[in-house]
């Protein structure tokens, strides 16, 4: 057991500044309008530093910065660009532990997950977008004997980012990645909730990137999001976030003619056939495990999955074992490497996942284990923490329908596998999903029939780099963490040549 | 739950919002005028109510920045939010239901508060109530900068509600 020591403390591994800055054409650059917001941190509640409250003005400027840099980012070879990705991911992987503490530190999370995936999920991501950018192919179609036509992939230009609070790090470089790849200059914002653990990754690596291709700005959705979301001087807008305000992109990306690529969350349904529990094995253990998988990063995760659909055969047993697993969840400093369960990120989303243990008594939905916040002793007595709760009830209560994104799973049975899609399907959603079974026809059959992009089977949570990550229906539109994600970071330029000295004959 | 402060009112007559999209299928907005302060214990009711606290968040982004809307959000992160627009920033469809034109005390017009139509049709079943808490962010919702955050406090209908509002 190790327990980390918070930032800002003696022999800290690291520490955050008192102030941020926005970060534009490589320096820090004061707000245009002087003001700053404070950022606690979820773990004790309290502020750690304060950091920028960009608006309109320093969005231009950032989106200036960008423009600056954008042409000769775009010309230089993927060789240089992926030699730039590996560089940061070198970086990276010199300072996992810092890293992974300023992480923990500013969204709450247990710390033996920044350490075991976030960062090096997130060091992985950048190897694999190098690596991508050298072996991508261009095209070249001969359309007859004399006419070629050559395809080639050009950058967009300057494209806009917001990026999540719930892996702040992660989520930052699945997304600059592929841009930086594709040669694009990238302004970043950052969620208001988790404002500068990208700064300190920044300041790791501001050195291996040419100044004004990455920038920072900070602030509110309102303030600094909206004016990069609506601007015409971006090319493209990339955004991870709820349904309301991806339409609400979406409807500023059409006044401009300008693609989205949006990840808009799920209600990602697990299920297990009987024969999950046809002998007490190792594979028994890892799908019980794959049940508990819905407190991983206090159910803060876009495909937690949220519904646990039970066949019928096997409901008790397997439920009774998995409510024993979740009593064993450790919950308490998120610092400390035997956490498993840390803090939400932010007041408001505890009081939101309080209105859902709230609404799901309300509408019938029983009990099974927690249920009510967590009042931590000492310096964590003002974090914001959620006993892992396991609700038994209805596919149609809105504990089944909603992302609450907290630790809260929502279980019901199912008789058989047209039951089982029936349920799985009947969501909004559809982002991830995932089936438990021995029987490889069974898992083909259903994961192929589930609307959902992404079809965890026998396993869970997993996100290798080079498997395709994104939505059905109102999840979003785009898939990351794979090379087709380069495409949604590039234009087509097609060359129509002809080799014929013959005119056409229409003059 | 926090109660229903007397600082707010709902009508929910039909007539179209300001983006012209209004619903005309049986959702909320047939019920007549309500009272939403009200509306728990006497009066027609009405799905959507606002506590006090809220109102006067309402009431200062009024004055700051003019008519105010709402739409609820689902899915990630800031999900399962009110969001709160200046009216007619978030642009309405037909895959958009109207659920209560909200009448708050000195503001002029009324609060349209919106939801997608198919997920309406999971949450009809529950009476929702805007309340504001202490948070950090969301999307782009008007309040974020004051340090507070709209969210949504539920309850089922009764049966004499569900009898009105979901005929």
């Amino acid at each position: 057991m190790t327990v980390f020591i918070a930032p800002g403390r003696p022999d800290a591994l690291m520490s955050y500044q008192p102030r941020y800055e926005h970060w534009i054409g490589g320096e820090a650059v004061a707000p245009a309008g002087g003001l700053y917001f404070e950022n606690p941190t979820p773990i004790t509640g309290q502020p750690f530093c304060e950091v920028a409250r960009g608006t309109a003005e320093d969005v231009e400027r950032a989106l200036d910065a960008a423009h600056a840099a954008a042409p000769a980012w775009g010309r230089t070879s993927p060789a240089e660009r992926a030699e730039v990705l590996n560089r940061i991911a070198d970086r990276m992987a010199m300072n996992v532990d810092r890293l992974a503490l300023a992480e923990s530190f500013e969204n709450g999370k247990p710390i033996r997950e920044t350490l075991a995936a976030d960062i090096p999920l997130a060091i992985d991501h950048l190897r694999y977008f190098a690596g991508a950018i050298r072996a991508q192919e261009g095209g070249l179609s001969q359309i007859d004997e004399d006419t070629v036509a050559y395809h080639f992939h050009e950058p967009l230009g300057v494209v806009a980012q917001i990026i999540p609070w719930n892996f702040p790090i992660l989520m930052a470089i699945w997304k600059l990645a592929p841009a930086l790849a594709a040669g694009n200059a990238v302004v970043l914002k950052p969620a208001e909730q988790t404002p500068v653990s990208v700064h300190y990754l920044m300041s790791l690596i501001a050195d291996l990137i040419p100044p004004g291709v990455v920038n920072i700005v900070n602030g509110f959705g309102v303030e600094a999001g909206k004016p990069l979301a609506s601007s015409g001087r971006v090319a493209k807008v990339a955004f991870t976030g709820e349904t309301t305000t991806g339409r609400l992109i979406m409807q500023y990306a059409s006044e401009h003619i300008k693609p989205v690529t949006l990840e808009l969350g799920g209600k990602s349904p697990n299920i297990f056939f009987d024969d999950v529990s046809r002998a007490r094995d190792d594979f028994y253990d890892k799908a019980q495990e794959g049940f508990a998988m819905f407190a991983l990063n206090q159910g803060e995760v876009c495909t937690c999955p949220s519904r646990a659909l039970i066949q019928r055969g096997h409901y008790g047993d397997f439920l009774s074992d998995a409510i024993a697993r979740t009593e064993r969840m450790k919950q308490g400093d998120p610092l400390d490497t035997e956490t498993m369960v840390g803090a939400q990120a932010s007041n408001d989303q505890l009081e939101k996942i309080l209105s859902y243990l709230d609404i799901g008594q309300s509408e019938g939905a029983k009990v099974l284990i927690g249920g009510e916040r967590v009042e931590l002793d000492g310096e964590l007595a003002g974090g914001y923490y959620v006993q892992p709760t396991i609700f038994e009830g209805d596919n149609a209560m809105r504990v089944f329908q909603e992302e609450i994104f907290g630790p809260v799973v929502a279980v019901t049975q199912f008789d058989d596998y047209d039951d089982a899609i029936r349920i799985a399907n009947d969501t909004l959603y559809g982002l991830g999903a995932a089936v438990w079974t021995r029987d490889g026809t069974t898992a083909y059959r259903a994961g192929r029939a589930i609307q959902a992009g992404r079809v965890w089977t026998n396993c869970y949570h997993l996100y290798p780099a080079h498997a395709a990550f994104g939505g059905y229906k109102a999840s979003g539109i785009g898939r990351e963490n794979h090379l087709m994600m380069l495409e949604h970071y590039q234009q087509t330029k097609n060359l129509l040549v002809s080799y014929s000295a013959k005119a056409m004959g229409f003059f | 739950m926090a109660g229903a402060g007397p600082g707010a009112q709902a009508s929910a007559g039909p007539e179209p919002g300001p983006t012209g999209a209004v619903d005309r299928t049986g959702a909320a907005n047939r019920t007549g005028a309500a009272k939403v302060g009200a509306a728990d214990t006497a009066g027609a009711p009405a799905r959507v109510a606002v506590t006090e606290a809220a109102a006067v968040m309402m009431r200062k982004l009024y004055a700051a920045n003019g008519p105010l809307m709402f739409h609820q959000s689902g899915g990630c992160c800031d999900g399962s939010s009110p969001m709160c627009y200046l009216a007619g920033e978030f642009r309405t469809g037909a895959s958009d239901v109207l659920l209560a034109q909200l009448a708050i005390v000195d503001i002029t017009e009324p609060v349209m508060f919106w939801m997608g139509r198919e997920q309406f049709e999971r949450w009809r079943h529950t009476h929702l109530t805007v309340d504001i808490v202490p948070g950090r962010g969301g999307g782009f919702s008007l309040e974020a900068p004051e340090g507070v955050r709209f969210l949504i406090r539920s309850r089922l209908l009764t049966d004499a509600e569900d009898a009105v509002l979901n005929r």
